[in-house]
């Protein structure tokens, strides 16, 4: 998993809420074995005409959002499907961070797992932040994890909380089985109590 | 001992490690694995080196991208599907997991086959790599979706990391009146709490209205904790549950099954037990109800009319006039007046004997409205079976509705069922997402009863009026 310390990058404005997993990565695109090449088909049904040319009012088809790394979006992003293939998808596309007032469980859960920084804003520092977002390329925002810090272009600092563990896996890109095939003695011991207690399980 | 919740008691009884923060690992009883979201899990496991742990405790079965057409066993024409299928054959067979091939009659949707095969059981932790594993909790086991990162690490440790999550109590008091079935028990509570309103809790729904409720019924209930957003939502064992359970395929038996039942019965939230959130809805006061937007937090009994944007604040005013836009509905026509053409009968949530008993009655001697596009598939190939011994199926036909073989279908449109931009659908599945069941396609969610109400005029129905 690639490391997220600090990211200087240009964020796109998505102030819809309820942004849920089928529009960021529709149905027909979870067909795929492998984790890679989702990018090209992220939000799809928004991003592409019918006749598969790109919809100029998408903000991510717009030529100062092209290049955007950061996601500034409204209320309960990523609900819906448990689908990994749509922090894939973002990531492909070249998304590390999303910002939003919430996240749904599972969504959040995954984007830790592979390198993209979920953070939770209330709901006045969402707008300054969607304000901020508004102004195009010639904007860059600061996340910076290790501090726990989001910096406007305007230099306004805005503070956010995370999971310490979590926190630690993203700044090392550290994987998840690794750690925990170090406790797996602890496994051991549980199954076996379970084997005794439990036997129908 | 302070009071517990049940979901308290669950959790205490899996947790192999903790650390100091809090983060814990927590011993997963039954891994549920499905073609769409594990290929990259095994892949992961091979590229490292690593085996399946527990492989008699992990349970393959393709559902999502199968056809439900009665020629299936020539073959899935779809490429990407093929291969997906195919992959997870090769791992079920490599791995040597419970597998249950599509030529198999045992075959059927994920969460439905999990508690047919008595896979499910009370007080376990169950998880696969589907936001409707939720289901499960409808026999007091402790069950949720995970992503593929997430599996991978199941297959790898039999554990997840995980955090404690908030306790939430949903009572339904009363009974229900008649029309009215699990499906409006569950729309409603979302329709009260939004579709963010469970995030970070798990939900235990209870009150005499959920206690009265078949284990088909709690199982539709329970599907849907996630679209209220909650990690999972659960239903104290008792009786009904244990009259299920008993006798299944992978059930205990004898005196194993003596002394599950005795653990099962401590299964319940003490007395005093704290809940963070408490939302209480009257049985009576529930009415049959449908969704008119593409969220399933936009709920509303049938005899209201289509919402204006301008009804609801803040960020919702934009997302209901892209919903109305999306869905080509005018804010003041009465929901009885919305012509339909497609119904979809089926899905994890409603492909279960008891929703096909309930569609039956409402279809025996009547039939479907001229060019109607109407289908049931049952959610597994015994629930097929049992439809058949009890002449479901004969009705259904003669009603005029295709009768299908078991999978996911229309609800996910992973397969060949969709919808066409603009087709408008009456479907008993979960979610009306844009493009969930076909590009432009519009989803009605409501109930079996509903939808074969829908079926017969074309229109979106007020069940009772047929009762």
């Amino acid at each position: 998993m690639e490391k997220f310390e600090k990211l200087t990058a240009i964020a796109a404005p998505m102030p819809l809420i309820n942004i849920d997993t089928d529009m960021i990565i529709p149905k027909q695109f979870l067909k795929t074995i492998k984790r890679s090449g989702l990018g090209v088909s992220a939000f799809h049904e928004m991003r592409y005409n019918l006749n598969g040319s790109d919809n100029p009012n998408f903000v991510l088809n717009k030529e100062a959002y092209k290049g955007a790394n950061i996601l500034v979006a409204g209320d309960n992003f990523g609900c819906g499907s448990s689908r990994e293939h749509a922090p894939w998808a973002l990531l492909d596309f070249g998304i590390r961070c999303v910002i939003s007032t919430s996240f749904a469980d599972i969504f959040y859960n995954n984007c830790f797992k592979n390198g993209i920084l979920p953070v939770v804003v209330t709901e006045d520092e969402l707008q300054l932040l969607m304000k901020d977002a508004e102004k195009g390329s010639n904007a860059r925002m600061v996340v910076d994890l290790e501090n726990q810090q989001i910096e406007t272009s305007d230099g306004e600092v805005i503070s956010f909380d995370v999971d310490q563990h979590r926190k630690h896996c993203l700044i090392n890109g550290l994987d998840d089985i690794g750690l925990s095939m170090e406790k797996i003695a602890s496994v051991d011991a549980f199954e076996a109590q379970m084997a005794q207690s439990a036997p129908w399980v | 001992m302070a009071p517990k919740t049940l979901y308290d008691k669950i959790w205490d009884a899996h947790v192999a490690h903790e650390a100091e923060d809090g983060t814990c690992l927590l011993y997963i009883d039954r891994h549920l694995v499905h073609e769409v979201t594990s290929p990259q899990a095994f892949e992961g496991l091979r590229m490292n080196g690593r085996t399946v742990r527990a492989p008699e405790k992990t349970i393959a079965v393709p559902d999502h991208n199968v056809p439900t057409t009665l020629d299936r066993l020539k073959g899935i024409e779809n490429e990407e599907s093929r291969i997906q299928v195919d992959a997870l054959d090769t791992n079920a067979r490599e791995f040597g997991l419970v597998y249950y091939p599509v030529d198999d009659v045992r075959q059927g949707i994920v969460h439905i086959i999990g508690p047919e095969q008595g896979w499910t059981l009370p007080g376990m932790t169950i998880v696969c790599g589907d936001s409707h594993t939720a289901t499960h909790g409808a026999f007091g086991s402790l069950a949720h979706g995970i992503g593929t990162s997430e599996v991978e690490h199941v297959l790898a440790t039999q554990t997840l990391i995980q955090k404690k999550s908030k306790n939430m109590k949903v009572e339904i008091t009363g009974k229900l009146s008649p029309g009215v079935t699990a499906k409006d028990i569950t729309l409603a509570v979302i329709g009260e709490t939004g579709t963010a309103g469970g995030t970070g809790y798990v939900i235990e729904y209870c009150g005499e209205a959920i206690r009265s409720l078949s284990m088909e019924g709690r199982m539709t209930v329970c599907n849907m904790a996630i679209e209220g957003g909650a990690r999972a939502g659960l239903i104290a064992p008792d009786e009904t549950t244990f009259e299920y359970c008993k006798g299944r395929p992978n059930a205990p038996t004898c005196e194993t099954w003596e002394a599950a039942l005795a653990y099962w019965k401590t299964l319940y939230s003490d007395d005093n037990a704290h809940f963070d959130k408490v939302l209480t809805l009257k049985g009576e006061d529930i009415a049959p109800v449908v969704t008119w937007g593409t969220s399933p937090e936009d709920v509303l009994p049938i005899t209201a009319s289509v919402p204006a944007a301008q009804d609801f604040s803040g960020g919702k005013v934009e997302a209901a006039q892209r919903s109305l836009d999306y869905m080509g509905l005018t804010a003041g026509t009465p929901l009885c007046d919305i012509e339909i053409d497609t119904v979809f009968i089926g899905s994890c949530t409603n492909g279960r004997i008891e929703d096909l008993r309930a569609v039956a009655e409402i279809l025996k001697g009547r039939k479907i409205k001229k060019g109607m596009r109407a289908m049931i598939v049952p959610g597994s190939g015994l629930v097929r079976a049992q439809a058949e011994d009890e002449g479901l199926a004969d009705i259904f036909k003669e009603a005029g509705f295709e009768w299908r073989l078991a999978g996911c279908s229309m609800c996910l449109a992973m397969n060949p069922d969709q919808l066409q931009p603009g087709e408008r659908c009456a479907a008993t599945s979960n979610r009306n997402f844009e493009g969930r069941q076909g590009r432009g396609g519009r989803t009605h969610l409501m109930s079996p009863a509903m939808a074969a109400a829908a079926a017969l005029t074309g229109k979106l129905t007020d069940v009772r009026e047929m009762l």
